[in-house]
């Protein structure tokens, strides 16, 4: 079990330094430089030549390299070329909207689409499981952006159940106030973003148990006497789980990358609202310190779901 | 004479009608078998003949929506067919038994084998836990395992496939059933340990003084194992004797040319018969006259029955149609 661990995690380092490298030259070959945005009509250009020859810029690119990688270590991603604050402190504070955001969605989607993909195995062909397979085919038919802009239109504007944008309300005091509302802001997106995320877990745990009903352990465990329900709990079930165990991974990672569109939509300040108002300012630290962070999470997020599977699965393990 | 409670499995008119298309067909039709106490009855024949279709209807495993099971299956005066699932679940794993054919598809992959043999016990003793284990431990010394208490907390990927049925076995006889159904129990396995899987079989057998239906298209299964033998085609029995007069003595064409497939060590030289054609599938089968007939053309329609019924032609022996009076093989002259 932990051979497993320490190779996978051994494995993370070549990948690391690959995408260290390609995001370092991706920011390279980038227009602007972190003056860029200090220059204004009364700049001398000799003083900003001085300026990047002492910032570096004109050494060779390992040099570069190293020392953009040292910086990262010390915990320094640059500045915001648009911001002018350190990348770091902007990144912050969006990470941890993200994160409550991404958690809720996730337990929401999670709480939906287990019963539904159980429904749907256990009735097979019935009228549950067609029922589910509209939901399914809706759900994944409808682009995300349509569906957000629909539930704004029907239960902020028309119903004025919840708050249009957002993180928490300017008027929030004390503790529990800014906690209620900083709720009451991310409940309905949170809704909204897990509706719109359970075709994948419904279809993985549907197809899952139809296979698994028809196996021969299944049909061993009948033999037995093993009563109905507790075969399926006990049996068909757990080993259905297993894919949707696997993906839990990916899942973490999106916890702290977060959903662009979700919080475009809802002007909602995380992370992928950050990603997407950086590209469109041309914010290329920010930029690649995101994508940096974005890499890292997968490859975390892989490791996870190799963690997971190997805790779950006793034929993952490697001895 | 018999005592009555002798008799374990009484199964009388057994239809199994699998739903194909929408209309319903018997893979097994009209079998009559009675299972009794310290005997090794075994089911031989083609694959698609419908032996497994016999062993399923028995335990009461199959598709409710696509199969019509009637006739019935008796055993001490209660009814198989159409009993009750929760009553099934009493009965199964604890008066029946029953071994599967692959042993690691029967296994759950995500379960401790231990575990899974103590499954059985969890629903028809009242053990504790550490009783359960401690008999589990017992059984796996029954069935010849070799570190019982090592294996009972392996996975069934970590066994080889001989150990992976001792462990189906345990888990089949852990209650002591009466009955023991084993569907193709060795076919998947190497020949070597085909030979120990057989002996312990008969040696559990011996021991619980259970009755067993042994499942096989292997004939040298059956000359090994069997006391009494049904040969079936077609989803109907053909044959029906005890073994030493099936080997010396059959009578019905298709089990004289099952037996003359089988590879004989004395005459290397000879050509192994061949059977002609296949089994034809369950929506193909004739439903009318002899379904052997199709695969020894060169006997004339004459000589099979219209419809082909059994007889005893001497005591416990009995066979399908009359056409075996006058069979020959293609190659022997006729009239021999």
């Amino acid at each position: 079990m932990w051979k497993t661990v320490l190779r996978r995690v051994l494995i993370m380092i070549p990948q690391l330094i690959i995408l260290s490298i390609l995001v370092f030259f991706l920011a390279k070959m980038m227009p602007g430089d972190p003056f860029t945005g200090q220059i204004n009509p009364n700049t001398d250009p000799k003083q900003l030549e001085a300026l990047k020859r002492a910032a570096g810029l004109y050494d060779p690119a390992p040099v570069q390299y190293a020392r953009w990688v040292g910086n990262i270590f010390k915990g320094d991603l640059g500045t915001s070329y648009i911001q002018h604050v350190p990348v770091t402190s902007l990144i912050a504070d969006r990470a941890l909207n993200t994160f409550w955001l991404s958690l809720l969605t996730t337990i929401i989607s999670y709480s939906i689409s287990i019963p539904l993909g159980v429904i749907a195995g256990k009735h097979q062909d019935e009228w549950q499981d067609q029922a589910v397979q509209i939901f399914n085919y809706v759900t994944f038919a409808i682009p995300a952006f349509v569906f957000y802009i629909l539930g704004i239109w029907l239960f902020c504007f028309l119903l004025g159940w919840f708050p249009i944008s957002g993180s928490v309300s300017p008027n929030a005091s004390g503790f529990w106030g800014t906690l209620g509302s900083q709720l009451y802001h991310i409940i309905f997106p949170a809704i909204l973003s897990a509706v719109i995320t359970t075709t994948g877990i419904v279809q993985y745990l549907r197809t899952g148990i139809v296979d698994n009903k028809v196996e021969d352990y299944v049909r061993t465990a009948h033999s037995k006497g093993v009563p109905e329900n507790v075969v399926f709990n006990k049996h068909i079930l757990r080993n259905s789980l297993l894919p949707i165990a696997s993906s839990f991974g990916t899942v973490i990672t999106g916890l702290l990358s977060g959903s662009m569109i979700i919080e475009t939509v809802f002007s909602y300040p995380g992370m992928g609202k950050l990603f997407l108002d950086s590209i469109q300012q041309r914010d290329y630290t920010t930029l690649t310190a995101l994508i940096l962070i974005f890499g890292f999470l997968t490859l975390l997020g892989n490791l996870l779901s190799d963690i997971i599977m190997s805790i779950v699965d006793p034929r993952i393990r490697i001895k | 004479m018999e005592k009555q409670s002798d008799l374990l499995l009484d199964i009388q008119h057994l239809h199994t009608a699998y739903r194909l298309n929408g209309k319903f067909y018997d893979a097994a039709d009209d079998i009559n078998l009675t299972l009794k106490r310290n005997e090794i009855l075994s089911i031989v024949g083609e694959s698609g003949c419908g032996k497994s279709t016999i062993a399923s209807s028995i335990i009461g495993l199959y598709d409710h929506k696509n199969t019509k099971v009637t006739g019935d299956i008796l055993y001490n005066e209660l009814n198989l067919v159409g009993l009750n699932e929760s009553l099934f679940d009493k009965i199964r794993g604890n008066k029946i038994g029953m071994i599967f054919q692959d042993p690691l598809a029967s296994l759950n992959p995500l379960m401790r084998v231990g575990d899974q043999v103590a499954e059985t016990l969890y629903y028809h003793t009242d053990m504790d836990e550490k009783e359960r284990h401690a008999r589990v431990i017992e059984l796996f010394n029954q069935v010849g395992m070799p570190k019982p208490e090592e294996t009972y907390a392996m996975y069934p990927f970590e066994l080889s496939g001989g150990l992976r049925q001792r462990v189906v076995i345990a888990m089949a006889v852990a209650c002591k059933p009466e009955i023991i159904i084993a569907d193709e129990p060795t076919t998947a396995l190497d020949v070597t340990i085909q030979a120990q899987i057989l002996d312990l079989l008969e040696d559990i057998q011996k021991q619980s003084q259970s009755g067993i239906i042994l499942i096989t298209h292997d004939l040298g299964v059956v000359a090994e194992t069997a006391d009494e033998v049904a040969v079936m085609y077609g989803g109907q029995i053909v044959e029906k004797a005890d073994v030493k007069t099936i080997f010396e003595h059959p009578l019905h064409p298709y089990t004289r040319s099952l037996l003359n497939s089988m590879p004989q060590s004395e005459d290397e030289e000879e050509d192994l018969h061949v059977i002609q054609g296949t089994v034809p599938s369950l929506q193909n089968m004739p439903r009318k006259g002899d379904r052997f007939a199709a695969r020894i053309p060169w006997i004339p329609a004459s000589a099979h029955e219209e419809n082909p019924v059994m007889h005893e032609v001497e005591p416990g022996h009995w066979v399908r149609c009359t056409c075996w009076k006058t069979f020959h093989f293609q190659d022997e002259v006729s009239g021999e």
